[in-house]
């Protein structure tokens, strides 16, 4: 029976976490499509309509990539967590059900308008469309946000026969928990999808070609991707560890590595947690801080990994490093884009090939430092699947054996790998072809 | 309590829709290979579709955000009861999904023949795993004393789930061909019609054979029919939908025919719902469970309540997107892939 808990959980990890590499960025590009769509109307200038045309043909594989692998999340409710749906279906099922009807209906039915109607419907139709694609990716993002987030702070209802009734709709949706973690989800969404603009548009300057696609891209990318950097470290970032803090402290003692329960704690900025010693080896503390990030107060009192029992901690390393390198990350994208902003603000990024480099490079590191916070958020609220209602263990299906969800998840791991494999090439074909494309 | 049938209305409004919707997609899924003699005919074919099978595809996942909400433990008894099959059926909406988004993204004939065998192969097999799936639900499965069961595939594929299957492969097939003969001109047309006018015999023969087989595999199917005769309505939609759709075909009015196999669709699977009522998941005979139906597997009445709150205001936006996207689509099909 254990066996078959681990197979599950790697499924469901092992499938969230692809699936999440395409959602993180159509979040993001979504908007930044709008946002060219409406630059092109406002400046009345075509070199706005290319881009949007170009970045929309990335926007489509992607959004195809996250629709197929997202239907198996939902499925996977039901197959591998069937204790789970009944227990909390009657809550969790409202967001996601909003999602279908709110928001995915909307993204899929104008996606189609957008993509294939630019000569069939009038321009601010299509304006419309690529508004409602990019408001429904991110409205789509919320529900999922709010589903997550009464896992882990579970409000507004009742337990009925031992399984939880939904007993307001406005508690569930304004859960205080989602209120700081949604804008940071968006955050890290908005930084991926300036930075892979930003680095397929310095790619374009450094190979010479397209160059105003490029420069476009690259200005767009940097500008919003320095504004969302900055906001996912402050307010979104420190005000939704106040409410790690506040609501599951455990967690935040695992992602400090913080063993003994102190007043005036100090933040680590390295080090290595020691589960046997039960210490963090070679730390380099900044004293006080810690108390005064999660409580707003230098004495603040942070309880400790030693004072909670063995059974209601996490793994505790895998959620420190993930944490630590969420934050480190999100503190170099600061660096590398404020240094670019700055080169832009002074009219030589175009012509640095040294920092355009860099801005290409940087591409897939958006995507570690978002799937690093969802293991920081995921891992660390464990050993719970709803936070102090059910445990993961309580949640697997009965009648499902672990060699059942072993083979399957073989099964999944084939198709997404060439599901990514296709990916990776169709991206690169379409940037190699450029907006040379789509003028047909 | 009111508030169980109406979610059980909802719930049967859902898969219908799904089976209208992403039905004619399916079929011309499975057809296109047939229909189209070629990489740019097939292409055309797939245009047809390409602007709307994703947001078809929602219906699916939004009839099972319905289930989830509304009758949890349905969902977590057949989802976890039929896990392989479901499996499967994830695989197969995977590669279809990849199949027509990737297609066209690159001009090589090797390319657009590859997926288009994928793409008619997964179709085909989603169209028949979804008429199974529904063949097992009304003939119902062994269910222990918790409502649970474990479907192998052995079980799933006994005689009259796998009667439901060829019905529901013939039934898309020929309203995707009404699909297609209606969106289309040129060589295809002719094709998709005379599809059209074979299918529709084909499909009337396994429909005539499975209400057959009903009455012997639930001989109770009736129930509900001689208790509320209004209640024959809906096989009689479903009939006159056939009839309509024979008469419009003849007339070459081809989008009079797709409505015709729409109506169709619709009034089978509501004939269908209306016989299972109240049950979700019966019970086969020996079972230690009664079968899950609309109370016993149902959310708390609060929750039931939140939702349809939230159901009611989400499909009057639904119905504005779908009746105003349609409408920009109409009209035969161009080439939208470039």
């Amino acid at each position: 029976m254990t066996d078959a808990i681990y197979a599950a959980r790697f499924q469901f990890a092992f499938t969230i976490m692809f699936h999440y590499l395409f959602p993180v960025l159509t979040m993001g590009l979504g908007v930044l499509i709008a946002v060219l769509k409406t630059l092109q109307i406002v400046k009345a200038r075509d070199e706005y309509g290319d881009a949007a045309r170009f970045w929309a043909r990335i926007f489509a594989i992607t959004f195809a990539a996250g629709v197929v692998t997202g239907i198996p999340m939902e499925f996977q409710f039901g197959t591998n967590w069937a204790r789970f749906s009944r227990y909390a279906g009657p809550v969790v099922g409202q967001t996601l059900f909003m999602e279908g009807v709110f928001a995915f209906f909307a993204e899929s039915a104008f996606l189609g308008v957008f993509l294939f109607g630019e000569r069939r419907v009038n321009p601010l139709l299509h304006w419309l469309a690529a508004v409602m694609v990019g408001l429904g990716a991110v409205v789509s993002g919320y529900f999922i946000v709010a589903t997550n987030a009464w896992m882990q702070n579970p409000v507004g209802y009742q337990i009925v026969n031992g399984r939880a009734e939904l007993t307001s709709l406005w508690a569930l949706l304004g859960n205080p928990y989602v209120r700081w973690m949604y804008p940071h989800v968006i955050s890290g969404s908005m930084i991926t999808g300036s930075m892979v603009m930003a680095g397929v548009g310095s790619y374009y300057l450094l190979s010479r070609r397209e160059p105003e696609l490029g420069r476009l891209s690259v200005r767009l990318g940097v500008t919003t991707g320095l504004i969302f950097a900055l906001v996912s470290l402050f307010p979104t970032g420190s005000l939704h560890g106040e409410n790690v803090a506040r609501y599951q402290p455990v967690k935040m003692a695992a992602m400090e590595g913080v063993f003994e329960t102190q007043e005036g704690a100090p933040l680590a900025i390295i080090g290595m947690p020691d589960t046997e010693r039960r210490e963090l080896l070679d730390p380099i503390f900044v004293p006080k801080m810690l108390s005064y990030l999660a409580y707003g107060d230098f004495r603040a009192k942070v309880v400790g990994l030693n004072d909670i029992p063995d059974d209601r901690q996490p793994p505790v390393e895998l959620v420190y490093y993930a944490y630590h390198i969420m934050v480190g990350l999100g503190t170099i994208f600061i660096a590398v884009l404020g240094v670019a902003a700055l080169l832009l603000w002074r009219g030589t990024l175009f012509t640095n090939r040294l920092w355009l480099w860099v801005l290409m490079l940087a591409m897939p590191f958006p995507y570690v430092a978002n799937h690093a916070g969802w293991i920081v958020g995921e891992v660390g609220r464990q050993p719970w699947v709803v936070y102090g209602l059910q445990r993961t263990a309580e949640a697997t299906s009965t009648n499902v054996s672990g060699g059942m969800t072993v083979f399957t998840l073989l099964g999944f791991m084939g198709l997404y790998l060439l599901l990514g494999l296709l990916y990776v090439f169709l991206f690169l074909k379409i940037v190699h072809q450029g907006s040379r494309h789509g003028h047909a | 309590m009111v508030i169980h049938e109406l979610w059980f209305v909802v719930l049967a409004f859902m898969l219908t829709g799904y089976a209208v919707l992403d039905g004619f997609d399916l079929g011309v899924g499975a057809l296109h290979l047939f229909v189209g003699r070629n990489a740019s005919e097939r292409g055309r074919a797939i245009d047809t579709i390409g602007p709307v099978w994703n947001g078809n595809e929602v219906w699916l996942l939004a009839a099972g955000g319905s289930m989830v909400v509304a009758f949890p433990a349905v969902y977590a008894a057949s989802f976890s009861g039929f896990y392989l099959a479901l499996m499967v059926v994830l695989w197969l909406l995977l590669l279809r999904g990849i199949s027509i988004e990737f297609r066209h993204q690159v001009d090589s004939p090797l390319w657009h023949e590859v997926w288009d065998v994928v793409f008619c192969g997964a179709s085909a097999l989603l169209a028949v795993l979804f008429g199974v799936a529904v063949g097992n639900v009304l003939r119902g499965v062994p269910l222990d004393a918790r409502g649970e069961f474990q479907g192998s595939f052995a079980l799933m594929l006994n005689p009259f789930a796998v009667l439901g299957g060829v019905l529901s492969l013939a039934t898309l097939s020929l309203h995707g061909a009404a699909w297609l003969a209606h969106k289309t001109d040129g060589q295809l047309q002719p094709r998709a019609r005379r599809l059209v006018g074979w299918m529709w015999w084909v499909v009337l023969a396994l429909l005539a054979a499975m209400v057959a087989a009903s009455f012997v595999v639930r001989p109770d199917f009736t129930t509900n029919f001689t208790r509320w005769p209004v209640l024959l309505a809906f096989p009689l939609i479903g009939l006159g939908g056939a009839a309509y759709l024979r008469r419009a075909w003849a007339r070459h009015d081809n989008r009079g025919a797709f409505l015709g196999s729409a109506t169709l669709i619709a009034g089978t699977l509501a004939s269908a719902a209306a016989g299972l009522f109240p049950h979700l998941l019966p019970a086969l005979p020996g079972s230690s469970h009664p079968g899950l139906d609309i109370y016993n597997a149902s959310s708390p009445a609060g929750s039931m309540r939140i939702a349809l709150g939230i159901y009611l205001f989400g499909m009057t936006l639904v119905t504005v997107y779908l009746v105003n996207i349609y409408r920009i689509w109409k009209g035969k099909s161009q080439q939208y892939y470039i």
